[in-house]
């Protein structure tokens, strides 16, 4: 059939079908994915505005650039592309369930003649010894050999690498099933956050693109949430959150989480992921007063001035968990009675006898330092995932098997010729043709020394 | 002993291995061939004592907090020398063409060069979000991949030089001088199509390790962000490659350019979001 005498449904399929359709698509959405990354998604329209100008965010609002990855263009290429591929799918894969079913076990004349590979040889031996040769010959380099007859010719087959025929497929088909899960969980999954102070609960959680609370259906509580440090640095090792899962005031789960150790709980999955102060530190302080010897032990909330005697007062200012590798320390100033505000000093937790040097009225100690936290967590709750990763197993399972396998058939068709047998080998392989040929090349080189050795031996 | 010593002499190692592999190419003896080949290799067994090293002081300088040399550019400038010889050396092994060594080792040389000589190695212990062991296993498959690219990349840039030459070329004489010396164009078309189908199934690990890694840590496998989505537009590219190979009017010069973008991309991947643009991944404040 010629272009021209096809049907307009068989050119819109031949369309879909089409690799170059395919390389079209895939290095078009290379080339679009591109914009994604130079424009930065998402965010607020002043941002927007303030790099590139009015007119230029109206433009991009119209081209969908501020979420380009979820525009209806996008998501259009990405459409295309998957019909592409069902199409291509659909059109190519009985051809490889037949070579699967049906091989080929006598080869016509169009391939013993027309195969870029072939080699042609004559022999002294009969038929039936060349077949015996070559077939454990084929064997031993390719694979189960099949010997046929017909009309008086023999006829050997041997291939290697069938299901290598159906790795190209199980890719495509993994591609599909990661693009399902992608969109099973837009549809009934959610991504959202939440902040809670330690020790308060929390049956509500925000959706990360709307505004929208989510009910959880049970209630999370933080029980304590903590920073840890490296030996002698300020970087954090770890953060951690104690949570504990309610259901009907009855606990149900309690784990102890961390970066890269989340909790999940009825399909939610809860990830550390931030943290920050809630509300003012409280300080346990030693003063002393330093003419008379006596010590008194205060509470302070951080920003509040507490009295002390003789009309003097202090306040703690700032607080670091770890200040310069020497550890807690909390920054502070004294009032004079009449009202002076003191220059501001640092104390160290770890140091207690060292404000005595700073020679003021009180010396200031600082026992213990309490800074409620709250821990930022995201939520997510995602029922496609296990499909994307059946998809994601799929396609490393089927590409390894289409890459390093590929279905190689050789025909042998020996006939008589006068008082000598001429021997065809013909020989392809359904991908890396250049790769084929060059085993093709050695192949023949051990049929040749295979039919000439014998031959001279028996001969 | 320490490993920066180590990784020196693995720096001079494959110096000495290209600059023979040149002097291959100029004098056509197949002895120096050989020993250029020696050479990478001995380079590659440092460098693998190296990067054992290395993962040991870690743990000497960090106590439990010891990791695998796998975590800031330093680490990942070397690791991807590493990947290119050994993907390289497999290649070699399996196909015996010595004059590629010309054209990989330079890139694994560069990359030698401009980490023992302007990136910071010190061992430093890692933030939380990167204390996990898919980081590991998504370093080790990105690499290897971004490594058989490599490779494809000097083997198309050997195809592009030998096929113009060969199209001017008249006669029926085969071509002589350097390019004389190349594999045929057929080989090397070959040899880019094998270097990409290691490279390809590692990059798609590579992404896929990377997604269970952001599911694990933050709940998200796919976010878009630049490097993630880079990861994406590479592995178009040769996903693309890997089509061209079936559709006539797009196999030999087209596929070989397609390669050679693919690896730009790859290298603006792997330094040009970080250095360039900004995400979340590590590297970029390193
Ligand atoms: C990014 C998406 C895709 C990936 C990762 C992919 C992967 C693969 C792989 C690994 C192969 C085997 C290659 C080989 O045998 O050397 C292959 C072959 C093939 N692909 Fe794709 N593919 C994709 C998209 C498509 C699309 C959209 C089409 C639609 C037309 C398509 C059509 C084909 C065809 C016709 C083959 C040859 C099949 C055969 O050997 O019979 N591919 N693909």
């Amino acid at each position: 059939m010629t272009e021209k005498t096809k049907s307009f449904p068989d050119r819109v399929w031949d369309f879909f079908c089409s690799l170059k359709l395919t390389i079209i698509l895939l290095l078009l959405l290379a080339l679009t994915s591109i914009i994604g990354t130079l424009i930065q998604q998402n965010a607020p329209a002043a941002d927007y505005i303030r790099e590139y100008g009015q007119a230029n965010y109206e433009l991009f609002v119209k081209l969908q650039f501020i979420d380009m990855y979820h525009s209806t263009w996008f998501i259009g290429i990405l459409a295309l592309f998957s019909i592409n591929l069902i199409c291509c799918s659909i059109k190519n894969f009985p051809r490889a369930w037949k070579f699967y079913r049906a091989p080929m076990l006598v080869p016509g004349e169009g391939i013993l003649k027309g195969s870029a590979n072939q080699a042609e040889y004559k022999s002294k031996d009969s038929k039936q010894q060349v077949a015996e040769r070559l077939s454990g010959l084929l064997r031993k380099e390719i694979g189960k050999t099949t010997l046929s007859e017909k009309e008086g010719k023999l006829y050997l087959f041997a291939q290697k690498g069938i299901y290598s025929r159906f790795g190209a497929y199980i890719t495509h088909v993994s591609i599909l099933i990661v693009m399902a899960g992608a969109i099973v969980g837009n549809i009934w999954g959610f991504k959202a956050y939440v902040n809670i102070v330690e020790g308060s609960e929390v049956n509500q959680v925000l959706s990360r693109n709307g505004t929208l609370p989510i009910d959880l259906g049970f209630t999370v509580r933080c029980d304590d949430f903590d920073v840890s440090y490296y030996p002698n640095s300020n970087r954090p090792k770890d953060y951690n959150s104690d949570l504990v899962v309610l259901e009907n005031g009855q606990e149900m789960v309690r784990k102890r989480i961390e970066v890269n150790d989340p909790l999940t709980y009825k399909g939610i999955t809860f990830y550390q992921s931030s943290y920050g102060p809630a509300g003012s530190a409280f300080f346990k302080v030693r003063v002393t007063d330093n003419a008379s010897g006596e010590t008194l032990e205060v509470n302070a909330r951080q920003g509040q001035h507490v009295q002390l005697p003789n009309g003097y007062s202090f306040a703690v200012t700032n607080f670091t968990e770890n200040d310069r590798n020497f550890g807690p320390a909390m920054q502070m100033h004294v009032n004079t009675p009449d009202g002076k505000h003191g220059a501001p000093f640092v104390v160290w937790q770890n140091f207690p006898q060292f404000d005595v040097k700073r020679g003021g009225v009180f010396s200031f100690a600082l026992l213990g330092a309490d800074q409620p936290q709250f821990t930022g967590l995201q939520v997510a709750k995602d029922p496609g995932v296990n499909i994307v990763w059946l998809g994601c197993f799929l396609m490393v399972f089927g590409s390894l098997s289409a890459f390093f396998f590929s279905h190689k058939r050789i025909w042998v068709c020996l006939e008589d010729e006068g008082s000598k047998t001429r021997i065809r080998v013909a020989g392809n392989a359904h991908r890396n043709q250049s790769g084929f040929s060059l085993a093709f090349d050695e192949l023949q080189q051990k049929i040749e020394a295979s039919i000439k050795n014998e031959s001279r031996k028996e001969g | 002993m320490d490993s920066g010593l180590l990784f020196n002499l693995t720096t001079v190692a494959y110096f000495a291995s290209m600059v023979l592999f040149f002097a291959y190419i100029a004098t056509k003896n197949k002895t120096v061939a050989l020993v250029a080949t020696l050479t990478a290799f001995a380079g590659f067994l440092i460098q693998t004592g190296a990067l054992g090293l290395r993962w040991y002081e870690s743990y000497q300088i960090l106590g439990e907090d010891g990791r695998a040399p796998l975590t800031n550019l330093y680490e990942s400038v070397v690791f991807f020398a590493w990947s290119i010889l050994l993907i390289y050396l497999l290649i070699d092994w399996k196909y015996k063409q010595r004059t590629i060594g010309a054209f990989v080792m330079p890139i694994a040389l560069f990359s030698m060069l401009w980490a023992q000589m302007s990136l910071h190695s010190t061992i430093d212990p890692l933030v939380p979000a990167l204390q996990s062991n898919w980081l590991t296993y998504h370093v080790i498959t990105c690499f290897l991949g971004y490594a058989g690219f490599a490779v494809a990349f000097g083997v198309s840039i050997m195809y592009l030089l030998k096929i113009g030459k060969e199209e001017k070329h008249k006669g029926d004489g085969p071509i002589g001088g350097i390019l004389g010396m190349f594999p045929s164009t057929r080989i090397l078309d070959d040899l880019n199509y094998k270097a990409i189908m290691i490279g390809f199934p590692l990059l798609t690990l590579g992404i896929i390790t990377g997604a269970a890694w952001a599911n694990y840590a933050w709940g998200t496998y796919w976010s878009w962000d630049p490097k993630e989505t880079w990861s994406l537009i590479v592995w178009f590219i040769y996903a693309a490659f890997i089509h061209a190979r079936f559709t006539r009017g797009w196999v030999g010069r087209r596929a070989a350019w397609l390669s050679v973008f693919g690896f730009a991309a790859t290298l603006f991947c792997y330094l040009g979001v970080n250095l360039v643009l900004s995400g979340l991944h590590s590297y970029g404040s390193a």
